[in-house]
């Protein structure tokens, strides 16, 4: 028998999709929380309130946030060291790759490659973004975040993680169905088709909802940047809410 | 009367070939372009063979069957891999760039030793039926019968002609030259099915476990979509990464 290989390459391969549907599944629950401002101020201070436990203890604890954040941190960390595996290991590799895309332009080959684009983008921009969740956990707020969104000018970061993490996002599903669960049959080729329209409706559907968000932080924003750094109060809340 | 439409006006087809001898010192890689008039039913095959009967004797490239069956007329057309004696020209540009597939051994011009690497991949995964006690079978009595519908199923996948498109198609295979594509992890998938051969998962595993098997395969897809017999390449290397993790994580 042939020497015996190690279970590693099969657990790494395993993780590194665990680890990508984890975040996609984590991304768009995101979307949802994240877009609770498009029906109005109050509904995202509940929501920021709900993850600050406020509802189960009676009181709000924003490291519960920073906690959340650093789990997600984590899981990113370890999807990120998995799939730079695949990236072009050498300045060889990188020029055959190139010149194997450029002359073949296969339409999944390319898609993979905006995953590498896309995911080296997101090696930046995704600390960028959790780096003030944790260490300012109390200041996710209808009021907080649109200043910083507008007068702390992030909608540049947003804006920038938007497009790429949701095209990094729906890429990814698609292509772990086809690296797991691939088709077969007679209509293995329309399903897959399928599959793929699939997967741009997605990304449409959250591209939309997250720049409608987006416009609406950086609207309240631009209202409110006269007295950045006030917080919001809801109607029926004490002193001291934001 | 019914008569056989004929197209009147012929097109003039401009063939460039990527030309190198590599056992030739001498000789530098080059786009040699060739011009013909397009023919009825024209397949690169006829063409290429008109060029070298009309125009230059030392064109190399290969072909057997002319049918699809040998796999030996891989080639890069425009681009995109796949069988000389397959494509017809008139589902082709006017101008048509040819070059041999990459990843293989170059013999010269359009001609690649797809073999030799065959060969290495099928040694190195034992594509073969592996049975203890071969040698006391007794070979006049008759063979273990199989179920149709699983012989059709083997034969689904044995249709595969080694012509390497799959391995030109890969991004992978162009990266990691050790990696043994979807030809190879197709084969794993062929003799796994084949109830004579008595190999476990555990020893597939062994076989294909890593990074330059299963495991290496980054789901691009090129095999599937340019593999000229059009196996189902994907659901295989889908179905024995599951298999495969099962086994080994
Ligand atoms: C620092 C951040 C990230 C980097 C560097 C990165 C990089 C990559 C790369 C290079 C791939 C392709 C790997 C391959 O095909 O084998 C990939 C796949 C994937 N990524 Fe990411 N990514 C990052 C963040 C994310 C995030 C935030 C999500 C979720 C929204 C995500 C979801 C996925 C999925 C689902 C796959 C497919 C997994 C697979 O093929 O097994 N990634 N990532
Ligand atoms: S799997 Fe398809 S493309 Fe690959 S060698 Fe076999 S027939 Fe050719
Ligand atoms: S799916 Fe892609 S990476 Fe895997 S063998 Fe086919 S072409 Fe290569
Ligand atoms: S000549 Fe045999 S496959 Fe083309």
């Amino acid at each position: 028998m042939p020497k015996t290989l190690s279970a590693l390459s099969a657990r790494m391969d395993l993780l590194q999709s665990l680890s990508g549907l984890l975040l996609v599944l984590f991304i768009w629950a995101h979307m949802f929380f994240e877009s609770s401002i498009l029906l109005g101020e109050d509904a995202m201070y509940a929501v920021s309130r709900m993850f600050e436990g406020e509802p189960l203890f009676g009181k709000p604890y924003p490291l519960l946030v920073s906690a959340a954040g650093i789990a997600v941190f984590l899981l990113v960390a370890v999807h990120a060291v998995l799939a730079l595996r695949k990236f072009p290991g050498s300045s060889r590799q990188y020029q055959l790759l190139n010149r194997h895309l450029g002359v073949i332009r296969h339409e999944d080959t390319t898609l993979w490659y905006v995953q590498v684009i896309t995911g080296f983008c997101l090696f930046f921009l995704i600390p960028a973004h959790l780096y003030t969740v944790i260490t300012q956990p109390e200041n996710i707020g209808p009021y907080a975040s649109a200043d910083r969104v507008w007068s702390e000018r992030f909608w540049i970061v947003y804006a920038l993680l938007l497009l790429t993490v949701h095209v990094h996002a729906a890429i990814g599903v698609y292509r772990l169905v086809m690296k797991w669960y691939a088709p077969t049959g007679v209509q293995a080729g329309r399903t897959r088709a399928r599959l793929k329209r699939g997967m741009w409706c997605i990304l449409a559907f959250f591209i939309l909802l997250g720049t409608a968000s987006l416009l609406t932080y950086m609207r309240i924003g631009y209202q409110h940047a006269d007295s950045a750094g006030e917080r919001y109060r809801p109607a029926s809340a004490p002193v001291g809410a934001r | 009367m019914n008569r056989i439409p004929v197209q009147e006006v012929r097109r003039s087809l401009q063939i460039r070939i990527l030309r190198h001898n590599p056992h030739d010192p001498a000789s530098k890689p080059c786009l040699q372009t060739f011009e013909l008039e397009e023919a009825e039913s024209m397949t690169l095959f006829i063409a290429l063979n008109e060029i070298r009967q009309t125009m230059d004797p030392s064109l190399q490239f290969d072909f057997v069957c002319r049918a699809g069956i040998c796999g030996s007329c891989g080639m890069i057309i425009n681009g995109r891999p796949g069988l000389a004696c397959r494509t017809l020209t008139r589902n082709l540009p006017e101008c048509i760039t040819l070059a041999p597939l990459p990843g293989f051994e170059l013999i010269g011009d359009l001609s690649v030793n797809t073999g030799k690497w065959m060969r290495g991949m099928s040694e190195r995964l034992e594509t073969w039926v592996h049975q203890r006690d071969l040698d006391r079978a007794d070979i006049d009595q008759l063979e273990e019968r199989m179920e149709p519908d699983l012989a059709e199923r083997i034969y689904e996948l044995e249709r595969c002609i080694e012509c390497g498109c799959c391995i030109a198609a890969c991004g992978t295979a162009r990266m990691r030259e050790d990696f043994v594509g979807a030809v190879g992890l197709n084969q794993i998938m062929r003799f796994r099915l084949d109830p004579r051969d008595e190999r476990s998962d555990a020893d597939f595993y062994a076989l294909v476990g890593d990074e330059s098997g299963v495991f290496g395969c980054m789901t691009l897809l090129g095999c599937e979509d340019y593999c000229p017999k059009d196996l189902p390449l994907a659901a295989q290397i889908a179905f024995l990464r599951r298999r495969m993790v099962a086994t080994g994580a």
